[in-house]
């Protein structure tokens, strides 16, 4: 808060007998739960905190995820507005769906046939090792239908991992910022598509800026954008038309030995 | 009015499963007792766990915060406070350093006594509720020459009620509490069992955050303490919720001449109620000294 305006606050305060004395200059009130409303300093603050913390520690995923919604910006306003122009889109903010294993019946998927959307992501959760339960909520966006924007970007990262078929590895994970940039433009993608590199070896940074990074962008910003896409509605749908009529084909990623073991070769995904 | 403040407690503290736990289990029963967890008013009962949660969490990255948040100023109180108090100065003293658990002022008073008086037979008893925090306490000792002498021991103890086998009637020569008589449920309770463990002609002497006067430092003080250093924890330790009660604790603490009076309540002779007195601001009344001796 400026100088001025606090002395202004404290000379209110000062005069007796006036309904001013309570009025304060910013809404502190949460908007939602978990909402921890931010001043533009505290906002910049911890974008800057964040930034040089998660470089130090790439563990600290409520940080990436403090810098996300620190540095989104314009891109979520943007985010909704593609969302509200398709009809699978305006659905999705009006069931506002969340993605955990609460919400998402994992035996059932599991259950689905062979080359289903469903089945191949309960297969690419197997092999990863990831849970969807482990999203921080969001706290520092102060719309609420900005911060379901925010949040459904998050739980839906996996999605884009298995419809893209990259493992968890950091190249990956670099592949996939890069894609989600081109395809919906989050400064957080950005950042973290030029900060990230920086923790590769010489080898994983050639795999990633020969093979992956071309296909990224240039996939991500040819196919459809992927939040106006509601995942849970899709199970049975057959993975390859999924990706087809996405628009995301021929993926280029590299799966470990060690991780494809686990998994019958007939379940393999191809790559068309 | 509790209810409320419970649902309001369930959202700061949600990922913390204990608050929940604690939150949940008290009815909304408005005649129980209540006190203040920064600026939110819980039931009495409730307070000491939810401290304890606070603690867990903050221990072992305590340092490392103290010195974020005060930009690494806390050590040179802790250096008035004890040169102030000189301790060894008339002989060796037994000291008890409550809410200690780091061990700072122990180390410190050690410390003082050997260089400035050449004295190794003044010993420190260290007593903190928090099991967490005597550990963080006893690792950093054992780089000390201290470790495993003794001059320092560490117990688990509540400042209220210190069990009198182990801390008999009249037996201290010195009793420091620093930045930790702001968490506890009864302040006057602390008081007066420092009081009965003292021995007459002791000192009882406290390092608090307390109130700042001075209006223009006063606005860069609350800033800084609502703005940066929540934001501080949250980078540095994950944990917004334990720093936001730190700072609103302070806020809630008694003002000078109100602890000076409360310190005489409970059986201390202490200065007068100004600046150099029963107290000694420092940096503008930032943090405080208070002082008492028992006659």
């Amino acid at each position: 808060m400026s100088l001025p305006r606090t002395l202004a606050r404290f000379s209110a305060a000062a005069k007796p007998n006036t309904a001013s004395m309570k009025t304060r200059l910013i809404n502190t009130t949460p908007a939602y739960p978990g909402h921890i409303p931010l001043n533009s300093f505290e906002n910049a603050f911890l974008a800057v905190g964040s930034a040089v913390m998660s470089l130090l520690d790439p563990y600290r995923a409520d940080l990436i995820a403090a810098l996300g919604e620190t540095t989104a910006g314009p891109a979520l306003p943007r985010l909704r507005d593609i969302m509200l122009a398709s009809p699978e889109g305006r659905q999705i903010l009006k069931d506002r769906p969340r993605i955990n294993t609460q919400t998402v019946d994992m035996n059932a998927l599991a259950q689905l046939p062979e080359g289903t959307w469903g089945r191949t992501y309960k297969t690419w959760l197997e092999r990863t090792g990831v849970t969807p339960d482990s999203r921080e909520p969001v706290h520092y966006v102060d719309d609420p239908e900005l911060a379901y924007v925010m949040q459904r970007y998050r739980e839906c990262h996996d999605f884009y991992h298995s419809i893209c078929n990259f493992s968890v590895n950091v190249e990956s994970e670099l592949a996939i910022k890069y894609f989600e940039f081109a395809n919906l433009g989050l400064p957080l993608a950005a950042i973290s598509a030029i900060g990230g590199p920086l923790r590769l070896n010489a080898k994983k940074r050639s795999i990633l800026f020969s093979e992956y990074v071309p296909w990224a962008l240039k996939y991500g910003s040819t196919s459809q954008c992927l939040i106006t896409v509601y995942w849970e509605k899709r199970w049975e749908q057959n993975v390859d038309d999924l990706r087809t009529e996405l628009g995301i084909r021929d993926s280029p990623a590299r799966w470990s030995r060690k991780s494809s073991a686990t998994v019958e070769p007939s379940a393999e995904p191809t790559s068309t | 009015m509790s209810l409320s403040a419970s649902v309001h407690l369930r959202r700061c503290f949600a990922r913390n499963k204990t608050f929940v736990r604690c939150i949940n289990s008290s009815s909304s029963d408005t005649h129980r007792k209540t006190t203040s967890f920064g600026f939110q008013t819980v039931p009495e009962d409730a307070k000491e766990s939810m401290v304890k949660s606070v603690f867990d969490s903050v221990a072992s990255k305590y340092d490392l915060m103290n010195d974020a948040m005060s930009m690494g100023v806390h050590r040179l109180w802790k250096d008035q406070f004890v040169g102030d108090l000189k301790p060894g100065r008339r002989g060796p003293m037994r000291c008890i350093d409550v809410a200690g658990g780091t061990g700072d002022i122990a180390l410190r008073i050690l410390d003082f006594a050997r260089e400035k008086y050449a004295d190794r037979e003044t010993s420190v008893e260290v007593v903190d509720i928090n099991d967490q925090m005597l550990k963080e306490g006893f690792r950093r000792f054992k780089q000390t020459m201290y470790h495993n002498t003794p001059q320092i021991s560490f117990h688990e103890a509540n400042a209220q009620s210190l069990p009198a086998e182990q801390f008999p009637d009249n037996s201290y020569d010195l009793y420091t509490i620093a930045f930790g008589i702001r968490n506890v449920t009864s302040i006057p309770a602390v008081l007066e069992e420092a009081y009965r463990v003292l021995k007459p002609g002791a000192t009882f002497a406290c390092l608090e955050f307390s109130r700042v006067d001075n209006p223009l430092l006063g606005t860069l003080y609350d800033q800084y303490s609502f703005h940066i250093i929540p934001l501080l924890g949250t980078i540095l330790t994950g944990d917004r919720a334990s720093y936001q009660y730190l700072v609103e604790s302070i806020r809630k603490f008694p003002s000078q001449p109100d602890f000076a009076r409360m310190i005489r309540d409970a059986g201390f002779v202490t200065g007068k109620d100004i600046d150099g007195g029963a107290w000694t601001n420092l940096w503008g009344g930032v943090a405080c000294v208070h002082t008492g001796v028992k006659v």
